[in-house]
């Protein structure tokens, strides 16, 4: 559905803003005017004709950014498209999502790239920005055209869905990456060690008959990426972590300066392979949920600022895929419309960080990590805002769902932390019990 | 007197039954073992259930050993062998579910490649479900029949030592057994490469012997499970040659034992890799004994599952009126 | 609550003179050389083999004895939940030509008689069957009677009978339950 961005004024009243990007956590109002963040400060003036919202006993930050999410078009149209992704991300507070390439046809060139741009504008929900793939056709042989996607507007270049398992591949990546300064996000997985598993390979997976992918799988490739950082001075992202330890490795290799940054998902923060408990394939996903310690080191590591943002890799499948033996069923979770609730409840209310941490990590860090705009307040910023309520319980009903695809590992959970109100690019996208 | 135990709609694995249960098939399996050998090997108790035997992977023993089994109790039985190359898996799952609930099926028997098959099946199908093996997950009727050699061997399971000999990691024989082993008190050890071990075993409580001679040492009885070719060619061990050199369970080892042992094996044997032919064929053996329990023990079972409507017990009682 | 009544009909010597009493009517009825003595699960055994032992004090016979256990013949286990106990069957040899006396402690509907029959004719083909019981409560659901019976008892579908004997109750006695459900 097109829908042309408000042109009047927005006054936000009376929420608490936190803008991590400036250290700022004080109730005030936020003045969006023209598209950019006009004014921030208590007791602001209404312009003329400006839309008044009152944030009272709300929270007013800057837009979540979500650099990994997968959205199904090219190719999967029945699980999710750019708009449909676009609105659940707006759902889920998020102003601005990256697209990983690897749809059907494969994202590796400015055209495949210029279409998601356009479809994303053509929504008018959250900002899609495309991310190219590192090789053509994710096969990881040739490089892609880095200087041509770009141009069309991607904002890095990864073969998400699978890892770059040849180590020149990947070095030649990082270094002429350099070139456009863009990051070079890979999924680390070893798949000769990898191969045929299907959850984490431990005592869960042994009383279940299922074939394990031991951590080692993840760390080791982990470590390479690091290295090759290193050596080439380029910047490597590292998707969803999901083992303590990746999170040693990354740590001693930020401590020795290499450019790397990383990526945690909600559900390896809160869950553990005890979710796959009676073959359970809504809890299937690549790298699995593995055990409570590294649940605890991932939770660690992102408050220490070791591991930099949250990202969903939110990875919609139709009913009926998932709905099968768990050897079986595609790996994935979606999690736009969760993301919040789930680290809001888990982090902040379980007491591993502050809302202001967790919404720099959700916000602020994402932006400056792929260089994005947006995750500020700052005036003169785009007017990418949202407006959480983090008082009211929810349960989470998939069916309910803005997304295409309903396979979430929290149907059922209660949440706290939702977004009320979605702003981009200074048009409200999003506002909950509005039916919009 | 404490209340009989029953059963669930479906037998999914040795996993999620009680000790009482266990011990419920068991002892039930006893007169069945009796009908096996009378001249005319038929009882009515399932007159008129339909059973399906659904075999998604090949296997003549185990599918033969149902089918007497449902004979034996008078049922009706249907074979359905899906070869799995021209069908697509996931979809045939649900829609087999469906199909059969439509027939109105009363029981299904049923072997899959994917562990956690028979549990799909259960959740959407009011018939029962007999698990007859799933992926790596667990063949429990195996474990039971297993259990009950092992009784009729020794008298009783507590406190005996019995130590699972093989691929440990690909077996679902392994898995039933251990859990059928733990509940009713034995001791359990597993014996074989550690790269065919599974990780977390001795968080269950099972020990691991490195060596064979030291799992002969020590166990009462042995459960010599079968080792696939596949496992040389994927690389887990170099050569069945080594894999008998090594871990084989030889005449000449077993003579170094302090007491007899009991040479128990799912079959088929592989003669001359995982087992010597004197030692399957030798005095301790009761490898034929399993098989006779087999039928015995799925009788049992079907019995036990095919449980009927009470509701219509009361209206039988009540009887005509006076 | 309904209110039971309870009666003994038989006590430990009237039960002993009427398992004489038993003994000498299957021994009138049968050449001992072909009796074989059925008793059905439970209590029908234990008096299957006092009768046997009865038997063989007065003519000096052995008379064999089996345990015939009925669960899988029933015809009701269709409305039975959870599967009842199935006990012991276990028979002298091979039943052709041979005269089987069925004992069992009390005939109602006569169903178990049925199922008894049934089973049986999987084991061979007796020359004779009889029935011998120790209490005919009467109610009989099928055309079923008993040859030898050591006592006759009126009562009602809601009545019970209780037979007790000593190896498995401690003490030999028959009590009329009334109003105690069957």
């Amino acid at each position: 559905m097109a829908r042309a961005p408000v042109e009047q004024p927005i006054l936000l009243t009376g929420g608490r803003v936190i803008d991590p990007s400036r250290g700022f956590d004080q109730v005030a109002d936020v003045l969006l005017q023209d598209h950019r963040v006009a004014a921030v400060g208590p007791g602001l003036g209404v312009p003329d004709g400006a839309l008044v919202w009152n944030a009272a006993g709300r929270i007013v930050a800057p837009g979540l950014i979500d650099v990994h999410v997968h959205l199904r078009e090219p190719g999967n149209e029945d699980e999710e498209t750019v708009a449909t992704g676009a609105r659940a991300a707006a759902a889920g507070g998020f102003t601005a999502i990256c697209a990983m390439p690897n749809t059907d046809p494969v994202t590796d060139n400015q055209a495949a790239v210029g279409f998601v741009v356009r479809q994303s504008v053509r929504a008018g929900f959250a900002r899609v920005h495309p991310i190219g793939a590192i090789s053509l056709g994710q096969r990881g042989e040739r490089l892609a055209e880095f200087g041509e996607m770009v141009g069309a507007g991607a904002v890095a270049v990864s073969d998400d869905g699978r890892p770059v398992v040849s180590s020149h591949l990947m070095r030649t990546a990082l270094e002429y990456a350099r070139t456009f300064d863009i990051p070079v996000a890979d999924h680390c997985e070893d798949p000769a060690l990898a191969a045929g598993g299907v959850m984490h390979e431990g005592l869960v997976a042994t009383r279940h008959g299922l074939k394990g992918i031991p951590a080692a799988a993840e760390e080791i490739m982990v470590a390479r990426d690091c290295l090759l950082a290193e050596l080439t001075g380029g910047h490597v992202h590292l998707c969803h972590l999901s083992s303590r330890g990746s999170v040693e490795i990354l740590r001693r290799a930020k401590e020795r300066g290499a450019r790397v940054t990383a990526e945690v998902t909600p559900h390896h923060l809160t869950l553990t392979d005890h979710a796959c408990d009676g073959f359970e394939t809504n809890a299937k996903m690549n790298p699995p949920l593995r055990e409570a310690a590294d649940v605890a080191a991932l939770r660690a590591a992102l408050k220490e600022g070791v591991i930099d943002c949250i990202a969903s890799d939110h990875a919609p499948h139709a009913y009926d895929e998932k709905e099968t033996a768990f050897d079986e069923a595609p790996f994935g979770v979606v999690g736009l419309e969760t993301a919040f609730g789930v680290a809001y409840a888990e982090l902040v209310r379980g007491g591993d960080m502050s809302l202001p941490e967790l919404l720099s990590r959700m916000s602020t860090v994402p932006a400056q990590t792929f260089h994005l705009p947006g995750g500020t307040l700052r005036p003169g910023a785009p007017a990418d805002v949202v407006v959480l309520d983090v008082t009211a319980p929810w349960t989470v009903e998939a069916t309910a769902f803005l997304s295409k695809s309903r396979n979430t590992p929290f149907g059922g959970r209660v949440l706290t932390g939702r977004a009320v109100l979605t702003v981009v690019n200074g048009g409200v996208v999003y506002e909950l019990d509005a039916g919009r | 007197m404490t209340a009989t135990p029953t059963l669930d709609k479906d037998l999914l694995g040795l996993e999620y039954l009680t000790a009482e249960q266990i011990n419920l098939i068991l002892d039930t399996a006893e007169p069945f073992k009796e009908v096996s050998e009378r001249t005319i090997k038929k009882v009515p108790a399932l007159r008129g259930k339909t059973i399906v035997n659904l075999f998604f992977e090949a296997s003549t023993r185990t599918r033969i050993s149902f089918e007497f089994a449902e004979k034996r109790l008078s049922a009706d039985t249907v074979n359905v062998a899906s070869t799995g190359s021209s069908v697509q898996k996931g979809e045939t799952l649900v829609d087999t579910a469906r199909n059969l609930e439509a027939m109105r099926i009363d029981m299904v028997v049923m072997r899959h490649s994917a562990s956690g098959a028979a549990q799909f099946l259960g959740k959407r199908i009011r018939s029962n479900v007999i698990n007859a093996g799933d992926g790596q997950h667990e063949h429990p009727t195996q474990g039971l029949l297993d259990l009950l050699t092992l009784r009729d061997k020794h008298g009783t399971i507590a406190g005996l030592k019995v130590c699972l000999v093989g691929d440990i990691l690909h077996s679902r024989v392994a898995r039933s057994n251990i859990w059928g082993l733990l509940k009713l008190g034995a001791e359990v050890a597993v014996c074989g490469p550690h790269t065919l071990m599974p990780r977390g075993i001795e968080e269950l409580g099972v020990k691991t012997f490195r060596r064979i001679e030291d799992a002969i040492a020590w166990a009462d009885a042995l459960n010599v499970l079968r080792l696939q070719l596949e496992r040389m060619e994927r690389g887990f061990i170099p050569s069945l040659r080594e894999y008998y050199r090594v871990f084989g369970v030889t005449a000449e080892r077993l003579e170094h034992a302090a007491k007899p042992i009991t040479i128990m094996h799912p079959g088929p044997m592989n003669r001359g890799v995982e087992i010597d032919s004197r030692v399957a064929d030798g005095p301790h053996s009761v490898i034929l004994d399993q098989v006779t329990n087999g039928v015995a023990v799925r009788m049992a079972v079907l019995y036990l599952l095919a449980g009927g409507r009470p509701e219509l017990a009361d209206a039988a009682k009540r009887g005509p009126a006076d | 609550m309904t209110l039971t009544d309870r009666t003994t009909i038989l006590d430990a010597r009237a039960m002993m003179r009427a398992l004489q009493r038993l003994a000498v009517e299957v021994l009138e009825q049968a050449e001992a050389g072909d009796v074989v003595l059925v008793g059905i699960q439970r209590r029908g055994v234990e008096l299957a083999e006092r009768l046997g032992k009865l038997i063989e004090k007065d003519e000096g016979v052995t008379v064999p004895r089996g345990a015939l256990d009925i669960t899988l013949y029933r015809d009701d286990l269709e409305t039975v939940g959870p599967r009842p106990v199935v006990g012991e069957t276990r028979l002298p040899g091979d039943l052709t030509g041979k005269h089987v006396v069925i004992v069992d402690d009390v005939l109602y509907t006569g169903r178990t008689v049925r199922a008894a029959l049934d089973e049986l004719a999987d084991f061979g083909r007796p020359k004779r069957i009889s029935l011998c019981v120790l209490i005919d409560r009467g109610g009989r659901e099928l055309p079923i009677q008993a040859d030898i019976v050591g006592k006759v008892v009126k009562t009602v579908p809601g009545d019970r009978i209780d037979v007790m004997v000593e190896e498995l109750d401690g003490k030999d006695q028959v009590d009329l339950v009334r109003g105690a459900g069957a």
